[in-house]
């Protein structure tokens, strides 16, 4: 899979990363001294190359998009580090955050609600490129500067979008004023929360090779949070799959999605549609029911450990650690703890 | 055509939003026949018209929407067919639920959040069977949890109190509440995860072989309703552009749009197939292109396309199957359907 020239260079990283958000206290909190929070990331640890899309699967409540507002700075972390090109980023605001950020940009889900109505795509360019010192001097290299970025992001020519309000754009063109938006800081790394899901079907495509493209063109380090993992499996060079703020499974997007080795990646596929499913429905096995726990309360041990069908004594005590397969595949799961017969028989039952 | 019998017809549906001038044709000529006991499959973009087909149908368009032509009929079993255009609030009243039931979408959100599932679900049985006695009511309410998988003990649950997908499921019991003939689900699962989607999936499929009723599934996710209807139709900018056994859609789309939203969607097993996806965005209603609304992104456009809006006819004797193209004929003859 990986066809990049350059040397897979980790720009961002993330070790150990945790994140509690505080429960709001009741009275009766008050009265017991009890203090709840929510485990929304535990013990996060991943590495955003440059030149590659690393995606970041999970459904709604697994912490993925709290990851990314962590990777982007927004929430203060609770334990762990993050690591810029290798140095530690220290908690801090102002000119270090604004430096930091000019390095690492966040694209939001929902393009009708990121960009300003009351102002121009001009405006919103212009201002990305002034904070970040990119504007140039004078008018005329404003305007060059300006026309590169929506040259970037496929809107062209320039001057027919430069003037719009984002009510006069499509869901798409809104996305690409997003992304060019975030590429006017000239950034290393891309944080894509769900990119497209608020777009049309048709036009998500378009999207999603955009970003690819510019990974390759400018060599980012792209982070592909997506709730769709079959698509991770088009688009992103590595993939992460993250149940209950753990990430449980890593490795080649190909050999995630073809032969996934944690059994809630297993469900995760099992579950998706596929029209060329032969068993008729009523037919199939039972993939599993059940919904996330609690992240207020999360389950000891394996969190997926109360839905999964190979569950085990040990699963319900000691929380996995991960261990390593072959081809640079991992699983948190203590099914491949001796790396013995286990680590096979999952395969054959993804192929059949 | 299938010998099936049909259930609710759709002839000729137009819909507007406004009224003169400045009125926007969400729906031209539709026409679309639901056969008794089979899954038929809605797909489009937003805009398209889908979710507006449903609340025409329903009667329940919100006001600047005028339905301006066109009849929807529902056949009874053993005959009997009732214009649901001409009836009056009261009868409406009475069929609705009766006979043909909505879930809707973000349907999770259309609980009333002040009032128990009980009280909820007993709510309908009160309205419509006037005649059950308060423990039989809720031996029901009791009964079509169950049904969708949700233990009765949860009854007195208020619904911020269960999760997204329970509460769907509440939706989902609530609308066969009273066994109706058709069910029209308007993307009754795009707000949840892959996992609760395929159970509750799962839960209907299971739940109309039992009990015999009818679906319209809307949704925008094609390989959802490959999977699980058994015909598909497919809009485009307010019309019906192909429709077809879900089987014959995946295998061999004959509109360009079909097979352009079939290579949107990547694919999850098999070989990686090469993803198109499709050129420019959706139409707004407003300024809608001439002739053939999708040719301004097709591929294969022809000059007729521009000027001509071509019409829904069947390609071939063959198949049981219409398509809305140019390219599948030069003269469409009238056909009718079923």
């Amino acid at each position: 899979m990986s066809n990049q020239p350059a040397p897979n260079h980790v720009v961002l990283e993330a070790r150990s990363v945790t994140k509690h958000f505080p429960v709001r206290r009741t009275g009766r909190d008050l009265v017991t001294g009890r203090r709840r929070t929510v485990h929304a990331v535990d013990d996060v640890s991943l590495e955003l190359r440059r030149g590659t899309v690393t995606a970041l699967v999970g459904e709604s409540g697994s912490g993925k998009s709290t990851v990314a507002g962590l990777l982007a700075r927004l929430h203060p972390l609770t334990a762990g580090e993050i690591r810029l090109d290798g140095a530690p980023v220290k908690a801090g605001g102002g000119r270090s955050f604004r430096a930091y950020v000019r390095r690492v940009q966040l694209i939001f889900q929902d393009p009708f609600a990121s960009l300003n109505p009351v102002h121009t795509v001009r405006y919103h360019l212009t201002r990305a490129l002034r904070i970040h010192g990119r504007a140039g001097s004078g008018e005329a290299e404003l305007e060059e500067n300006l026309t590169a970025l929506l040259d970037r992001v496929q809107l062209t020519p320039a001057h027919q979008y430069l003037d719009r309000f984002p009510h006069e754009l499509s869901g798409g063109q809104r996305q690409r004023v997003a992304i060019a938006r975030a590429l006017g800081a000239d950034p290393q790394v891309l944080l894509a929360d769900e990119p497209v899901s608020m777009l049309d079907v048709s036009i998500r495509l378009g999207v999603l090779n955009l970003l690819k493209d510019l990974k390759d063109r400018l060599s980012l380090a792209v982070l592909y949070i997506t709730h769709d993992i079959a698509s991770a499996r088009y688009f992103a060079d590595t993939t992460l799959v993250m149940y209950a703020g753990r990430i449980v499974e890593g490795g080649e997007s190909e050999t995630v999605t073809q032969h996934p080795a944690h059994p809630y990646t297993q469900l995760l596929i099992a579950s998706a549609p596929d029209p060329d499913r032969v068993v008729a429905e009523a037919e199939q096995e039972e993939t599993g029911s059940g919904e996330p726990p609690s992240l207020i309360a999360p389950p000891p041990g394996c969190r997926f450990h109360p839905r999964c069908p190979k569950a085990m004594a040990r699963c319900r005590t000691e929380a996995p650690p991960r261990f390593d397969l072959e081809g640079g595949q991992w699983a948190a799961c203590w099914l491949y703890a001796d790396g013995g017969e286990a680590r096979h028989e999952p395969r054959k039952e993804s192929a059949a | 055509m299938s010998g099936n019998e049909a259930v609710l017809t759709v002839r000729g549906l137009n819909v507007d939003y406004g009224t003169g001038d400045g009125a926007v044709h969400a729906l031209r000529d539709v026409d679309l026949t639901l056969h008794r006991g089979e899954v038929l499959g809605l797909a489009g973009e937003s805009g398209c018209g889908k979710s507006t087909l449903a609340y025409a149908v329903t009667r329940l368009l919100p006001p600047p929407g005028v339905i301006t032509g066109g009849e929807v009929h529902y056949h009874r079993q053993g005959g009997g067919a009732l214009d649901l255009l001409a009836l009056s609030a009261a009868e409406l009243r009475a069929f609705r639920w009766q006979e043909l039931s909505i879930v809707f979408q973000g349907a999770m959100n259309s609980l009333n959040p002040v009032h128990t599932v009980h009280s909820q679900l007993t709510d309908v049985l009160r309205a419509h069977r006037p005649e059950l006695k308060r423990p039989e009511r809720t031996a029901r309410a009791r009964e079509l949890l169950e049904l969708v998988g949700i233990s009765a003990d949860r009854l007195p649950a208020y619904p911020h109190q269960l999760s997204g997908g329970m509460r769907q499921r509440v939706m989902i019991a609530m609308a066969l509440a009273l066994e109706p003939e058709i069910v029209i689900m308007d993307e009754p699962t795009t707000a949840l995860d892959v996992v609760m989607q395929r159970q509750i999936l799962r839960q209907l499929v299971r739940l109309r072989e039992e009990l015999g009723f009818s679906v319209v599934f809307i949704t925008h996710d094609i390989s959802l309703l490959i999977e699980f209807s058994d015909r598909i139709a497919i809009m485009y900018g307010g019309r019906i552009v192909e429709e077809a056994a879900a089987s014959s859609i995946y295998r061999d789309p004959r509109h360009p749009y079909s097979d352009g939203l079939l290579h949107s969607f990547p694919a999850l097993h098999g070989a990686r197939r090469e993803l198109t996806g499709i050129p420019g965005s959706p139409p707004h209603l407003s300024a809608m292109p001439a002739g053939c609304a999708f040719h301004p992104r097709c591929g294969r456009a022809l000059d007729v396309c521009a000027t001509h809006v071509p019409v829904l006819a069947a390609p071939d004797d063959a198949d049981p199957r219409t398509v809305a193209c140019w390219l599948h004929g030069q003269a469409p003859a009238m056909t009718s359907r079923s």
